[in-house]
């Protein structure tokens, strides 16, 4: 069976708008408000039936511009790959600090994607990082936390 | 209206912000080139370093980065026909010809001459233009200012993606409902936090538009194994030719510029509308106005061909700024973005900004006008080797694009969640981009939401709950009507097709 997958997403986006709404209408609100005309569940209630509308229209209206997309030719592993390592870089920006896991996020980067040229890899990572932390940190005078340089006696 | 000029002056012409103008230039020109990535994608990786500066400094920079994404874009229409955005699709119609006939550089040559009026011509219109609107916008009420962002958002979904309008809408609800997110600015009640603590001030302006914008492309550069710096490498710098115009292509270009810049400021001033339709127009316009001889040359390295949307994109920028500047509703995804940046510098734009912040106001046009000196004199020597420069292999680009992007978000909340939250939004954002759901509308709706919360609030509260609102003014009443036969058009036009099918 041929599954039209904009029909899928629809139908994913009508589901997600009827919880939507229903949490709209779980927004506690004060008591004197309550039968106010206007309070702060209305919007949220107006957007989830908005959001029913169309995807219902979109549901059930043909779709003359179908999209195929064809899934053997998209590159599924380096997506993945990259944004699992964002993830990490994500989860570990705070406690190892900026410098570090930035470099390590981009040398990784470059090297999933299939780059071998190992000076430029990392011309392009830590002296790179270093550079920008210089331009945020010592020019734009923006803070940046960052343990493992404290640790090693780099920054203060 | 001297004293404002005077007031724009003083400020754009400091030595910090004609550096920002001529950086923003570059830098915009650059990413432009590279198709796929936008004047959006552009704006966004730079919101977080214009933080760093004053208002009108930090618009200044996003304005010169906006004119150089569009004049990138038409180089590598004119140079690879492959257009960096898609307000520079017509410019490849007959620059690409020309460029193929060894004519290169003129190609380029006219390109630039063409945007410098039209940007030119443009900032001269919103000189004119955008006082007195903010004038007569100082008559609108909440309604009608409810009504306008109405119509705004539909008709960059009716325009943003042609024969996707539901698409667009939806996107435009998914928009309203992530703005929803956190406090209600006027009970400050929580809504849709789910008890997390870092959803309570929303979900940042900046996230957003880095998450669908600039990870989600280079999630999908990757995913479609496109390489966006490959057609650069071909750009060979000896195969250019000669940069000189001659007297009868100038007389040409006399004629079809400024009919090319009006079209192009009128359509960039309405919601949604923008580069791509006012280019397209004016290719259209262009080609009926000549005579049989000089349609016979379209398509084929026509002057007048690669004059006209050349100027009309350029002035539809221009012209985008205009509901911006006076009404506070940004009338392209692009201006969306600048708003979105406004309002985190906590300006809030406008009818009367000119009143109460003149130096931002008058330093965005003329620095306007700055930017486009700067283009010229910068970028038309320089083209050629700016493209080489593009030849950075995807390897490098795309670990960067996300290294710009998760700074951004983490450097202005030093919080992890954001960076996942990010990671969420750019997943899905690249998953519906496959299917064509369009991001422009989102951006939009997502920096409306809070205003059209506030005015819908107003009107409702004035008119004692009633919705008589929607029609007791003419201008509401008439805004709304346009607004509906947008709706029922496109509906129509969705089921009349399949149909006829």
């Amino acid at each position: 069976m041929n599954i039209n997958t904009t029909k899928v997403i629809s139908l994913l986006f009508f589901i997600f708008s009827a919880f939507y709404l229903y949490t709209a209408y779980q927004i506690q609100v004060f008591a004197f408000d309550e039968n106010a005309p206007f309070n702060a569940r209305t919007f949220p209630i107006y957007l989830g039936y908005a959001g029913l509308f169309f995807s219902g229209l979109k549901l059930i209206l043909p779709d003359p511009n179908t999209i195929k997309v064809q899934h053997k030719t998209l590159e599924y592993k380096k997506t993945v790959i990259l944004i699992v390592i964002a993830i990490i870089y994500g989860a570990t920006i705070l406690k190892v600090g900026y410098f570090l896991t930035t470099s390590l996020f981009l040398f990784s980067s470059y090297y999933f994607l299939g780059e071998r040229r190992w000076v430029l890899m990392f011309l392009l990572s830590f002296p790179f990082v270093a550079a920008f932390m210089y331009l945020l940190h010592g020019v734009l005078d923006i803070y940046l936390r960052d343990p493992f340089l404290q640790s090693i006696g780099v920054m203060g | 209206m001297i004293e404002g000029i005077l007031i724009g002056l003083t400020t754009a012409l400091t030595l910090q912000n004609i550096l920002m103008v001529m950086l923003g230039c570059f830098f915009g020109t650059i990413i432009g080139m590279l198709p796929g990535l936008g004047p959006m994608t552009a704006i966004a990786l730079m919101i977080p370093i214009t933080y760093g500066f004053d208002p009108a400094t930090g618009l200044i920079l996003m304005a010169g980065v906006y004119y150089g994404a569009v004049f990138g874009g038409s180089t590598s229409s004119i140079l690879l026909n492959a257009p960096g955005v898609p307000g520079t699709v017509a410019t490849s119609f007959d620059g690409y010809p020309m460029a193929q006939q060894g004519k290169a550089g003129k190609a380029l040559a006219i390109a630039a001459w063409s945007s410098f009026a039209g940007g030119t011509l443009s900032a001269i219109y919103l000189l004119f233009m955008a006082p007195s609107l903010s004038k007569v916008s100082l008559s609108f009420r909440s309604p009608d200012y409810f009504a306008l962002m109405i119509l705004g958002l539909t008709a960059i979904a009716a325009f943003s993606s042609k024969g996707q309008f539901l698409k667009a809408m939806m996107m435009v609800v998914l928009g309203l409902m992530l703005a929803s997110v956190g406090q209600d600015s006027l009970s400050d009640i929580t809504r849709f936090t789910f008890n997390n603590m870092n959803l309570t001030d929303g979900i940042s302006f900046v996230l957003v538009v880095m998450a669908t914008f600039a990870m989600s492309e280079a999630l999908t550069i990757i995913l479609k194994r496109n390489d966006p710096t490959s057609a650069a490498k071909q750009v060979s710098l000896t195969e250019l030719g000669s940069i000189k115009i001659n007297k009868e292509e100038r007389t040409k270009m006399y004629k079809t510029i400024p009919r090319s810049s009006v079209i192009g400021f009128l359509i960039g001033v309405l919601p949604g509308a923008g580069a791509t339709i006012a280019s397209f127009l004016a290719y259209g316009m262009e080609r009926n106005i000549v005579n049989d001889e000089e349609k016979e040359k379209f398509g084929k390295g026509s002057v007048n061909g690669l004059s006209a949307p050349e100027t009309a994109n350029n002035a539809a920028c221009s012209g985008s700024f205009v509901p911006m500047l006076t009404l506070g509703i940004p009338g392209s995804g692009t201006t969306a973005v600048m708003l979105g940046a406004l309002l985190g510098f906590g300006v809030q734009p406008g009818p009367r900004l000119y009143m109460t912040n003149p130096e931002i106001f008058w330093s965005i046009i003329m620095s306007m006008y700055i930017g486009m000196v700067i283009l010229l004199i910068l970028n038309l020597p320089l083209i050629p080797y700016i493209a080489r420069i593009l030849a950075v292999p995807k390897n490098y680009l795309i670990p960067l694009i996300l290294f710009f992007s998760i700074t951004g978000i983490y450097v202005m909340s030093f919080n992890n969640f954001d960076i996942y939250l990010m990671i969420g939004i750019a997943v899905v954002a690249t998953f519906m981009r496959l299917y064509d759901f369009p991001m422009p509308p989102l951006i939009l709706a997502f920096v409306l939401g809070g205003l059209m919360e506030e005015n819908l609030r107003r009107s409702l509260l004035l008119s004692n709950g009633s919705w008589e609102f929607l029609w007791d003014r003419t201008l509401t009443a008439c805004i709304l009507l346009t607004t509906i036969l947008i709706v029922v058009w496109h509906i129509y036009k969705t089921m009349f097709k399949k149909t006829k099918g």
